[in-house]
């Protein structure tokens, strides 16, 4: 289904950045010069989650004659923005500054990042807003990036990956999560590994299809993880979004972990209250890609086993992929849900974007 | 605080669960020592001395510890005589075979450590010792239990000779490989053991747990045995996903792979995320043939415990149809403390078909009894 008639909000969109030098404008002069000293400019620092010619990662008619697809603003209208006319799109950049083990030179790409986002899309489309993009190694300097881009209203959402070094819950983390909190800024957990680990407790698959596929287990892992640490105790008020997760995977996930906390709940007392409950509160998915079933009866089942019409946010997750043509709305969607998810769902999850407009 | 749940305990005991196949029944041992009889000498001493050695900090105990005593057992469980729960024979015959008329028992043992051990060759030699066990402990003295065959995955020619030695004996219904391999199970390197297993008529049965050393998520090492339990559901996938993504099941068509204590409600959502997924990257695959979720339908089964439960019961019989009411079977998990119990496994009624395929002729089937 086509959302245009809406002009939907997207929630999960890559711009790509063409090379490591396009950031150089917007690092601090000490790291400026240090980078190009180590030749580091020159580095592609593409995620192994996310090959950028790998055909799920570039939708053949959104590939550009050269250079990664989704680097250039004004195919980005022409392919998303303006085809589904789009009120905001948020701006997840995936990139390796976030995993570098140098947890200075990680924090120093990471604010070059946030800071080309702002001058080079944010400035230049008013329909474009942006997570921030944070050094996942480092914690405190994460909760600093963090501070100093909540100033910058159309910064919607922290950004993480959702396996790094250690299960996201744990409490090494929490100064990301207060920070996040305290500016009203959702966490947005996007797909992918920095691959300190093999995807599963089995070791390392052969193929880029496997990988991609065992995201669903490991946004599992995450979430599990927010959950038996007591993060949503914690910070009550904090949101997360797993980005570009799957769907389908949900309900058979939360029917797991609720049972596991009846038996279990002993180990970690402060979870008083019952997953699935903290979960429709406090955790939204985007919608694609949507792991579709073979019917709509099974749509509709999953829906309702889902149990919340808050759940699910649109996302085209350009330009990756997951639907072909305009059909950016999977198929099944009762009437009344598709305009929540498109619209109403994103406006409550993301509080900033219902802000007049910034200068 | 005391929170009451909407969980009726629905009783659906009706005669058609008793006599059911148990896939899923873990045998102890009252000592260690009950090995050495299995082992030569060499080994007993080894045994003795340096141990079995596994990929994980702890020596002798888990990284996760369980919510129970005597690694998570079932709190009613433990013999008159004290010993660890599964070492008893009659004990178990009065709570499990006798009281349900259990038709037939699949052991996984999940003990001796030979499956995990470093040392591959005492690894092996474990093995083949657990396998003697199983047999003069258990399914000799009540041929109801079907012994399991373990084998070192990381020891390939022991692997295939045990196998090879096992096979035709129909005390042995499956060959047990452990789920957490140092490499995903679908790699090329395991095709052998693999191919041994299909020529010589076994069934695979992937029974979680264990350790290759790897963290259990792929995110990092849980914190808790709250994350790790649900874990084990991330590892089946992969090994799913494996399987089904490096062609396993095309080589061997007649392989067939059981799922031992994953649950399962999670299968038909992998299933459609690997067929989606699969249709921009076939490229990658070339050698699939057909579509991944085709596989999943030809080759695996999988076992009811820990059974999920839905918050809205009836959910559970589309789950079962979206596998194949005929790909499931049941099993207890005796005397682990999650088994599940034939009478209250599910929250909703079954029809009278679907409770004969899920408690017996699935099984029956799969397993070639008669």
């Amino acid at each position: 289904m086509d959302p245009s008639s809406f002009q939907p909000i997207d929630c999960d969109v890559h711009p790509a950045i063409p090379t490591t030098r396009a950031l150089l404008p917007y690092l601090d002069a000490y790291w400026r010069e240090h980078i190009t000293r180590r030749g580091l400019e020159a580095d592609n620092l593409e995620l192994n989650s996310f090959p950028s010619n790998a055909p799920l990662n570039s939708r053949p008619d959104w590939r550009p004659e050269r250079g990664p697809a989704g680097a250039d603003l004004t195919l980005l209208r022409r392919h998303v923005l303006d085809t589904f006319r789009s009120r905001y799109a948020i701006l997840n950049v995936l990139n390796g500054a976030q995993i570098l083990h140098s947890e200075d030179l990680s924090a120093a790409l990471c604010r070059g990042i946030n800071r080309w986002i702002a001058a080079e899309w944010l400035d230049r489309d008013p329909r474009l807003r942006a997570s921030i993009t944070v050094p996942v190694l480092s914690p405190e300097l994460a909760a600093e990036e963090i501070e100093r881009c909540a100033e910058d209203k159309r910064f919607v959402q922290v950004l993480l990956l959702s396996q790094t070094e250690m299960p996201l819950g744990r409490r090494q983390y929490w100064p990301v999560y207060r920070a996040a909190e305290k500016h009203g800024l959702p966490i947005g957990i996007h797909a992918g590994s920095a691959q300190f680990h093999p995807p599963s407790a089995t070791g390392w698959f052969s193929y880029y299809l496997e990988d991609y596929v065992q995201h669903a287990q490991g946004f599992a892992g995450t979430l599990n993880s927010l959950l038996t640490e007591g993060v949503f105790v914690k910070f009550p008020k904090l949101r997360v979004v797993l980005i570009e997760s799957g769907v389908t995977w949900f309900p058979a996930y939360m029917w797991r972990i609720n049972k596991t906390w009846r038996g279990v709940r002993a180990e970690t007392p402060w979870q008083e209250r019952v997953p699935s409950e903290v979960i429709r509160e406090n955790v939204r998915l985007t919608v694609q890609p949507f792991d579709a079933p073979d019917t709509v009866a099974q749509v509709k089942t999953l829906l309702e086993e889902i149990g919340s019409d808050q759940m699910l946010l649109f996302s085209t997750d350009y330009p990756h992929w997951h639907f072909d043509g305009a059909d950016a709305v999977p198929e099944g969607l009762p009437p009344d849900l598709i305009g929540k998810i498109l619209v109403d769902n994103p406006l409550e999850t993301y509080p900033r974007l219902a802000q007049p407009d910034l200068a | 605080m005391n929170v009451t749940l909407l969980n009726p305990q629905i009783e659906t005991s009706q005669q058609s669960h008793l006599g059911f196949i148990d896939c899923d029944v873990h045998p102890y041992f009252k000592s260690p020592a009950e090995f050495d009889a299995f082992l030569p000498q060499k080994w007993r001493e080894h045994r003795a001395s340096v141990g079995g050695r596994t990929r994980q900090g702890l020596a002798k105990a888990s990284n996760y510890p369980r919510m129970s005593p005597g690694v998570g057992q079932r709190m009613d469980a433990w013999p008159p005589d004290g010993s660890h729960p599964g070492s008893d024979l009659p004990f178990m015959q009065l709570q499990l075979l006798d009281k349900f008329n259990v038709a037939y028992g699949l052991l996984a043992p999940l003990v001796g450590g030979g499956a995990g051990e470093r040392n591959i060759d005492f690894g092996a030699a474990m093995a083949t010792a657990v396998n003697d066990w199983q047999l003069a402990r258990f399914c000799d003295p009540d041929p109801r239990l079907k012994g399991a065959v373990q084998i070192n995955i990381e020891h390939e020619k022991a692997a295939i000779a045990e196998i090879e030695a096992r096979a035709g004996d129909r005390r042995f219904a499956q060959v047990n490989i452990p789920p957490r391999s140092i490499e995903p199970l679908g790699r090329r390197r395991y095709w052998p053991i693999l191919e041994a297993c299909a020529a010589n008529g076994f069934p695979v049965s992937l029974h979680l747990g264990g350790t290759a050393g790897h963290a259990s998520t792929g995110g990092g090492h849980p914190s808790f045995y709250h994350d790790e339990h649900p874990s084990y559901v991330q590892s089946m996938a992969a090994l799913v996903t494996s399987l089904v993504c490096e062609g396993v099941f095309e080589h061997l068509p007649n392989l067939k792979v059981v799922l031992v204590e994953g649950g399962f409600a999670w299968l038909p959502a992998l299933s459609w995320r690997l067929d989606n997924t699969w249709k921009a990257l076939k490229a990658e695959v070339p050698f699939l043939r057909r579509k991944p979720s085709e596989y999943v339908r030809q080759n695996i089964w999988v076992t009811t415990q820990p059974i999920e439960e839905p918050e809205r019961p009836a959910d559970m019989l589309s789950t079962l149809e979206w596998i194949g009411v005929d790909r499931v079977m049941f099993s207890t998990d005796y005397p682990h403390w999650d088994q599940d119990d034939p009478r209250f496994a599910f929250k909703v009624p079954l029809p009278e078909d679907w409770k004969r395929k899920i408690y017996h002729d699935n099984a029956m089937a799969v397993y070639g009894f008669e």
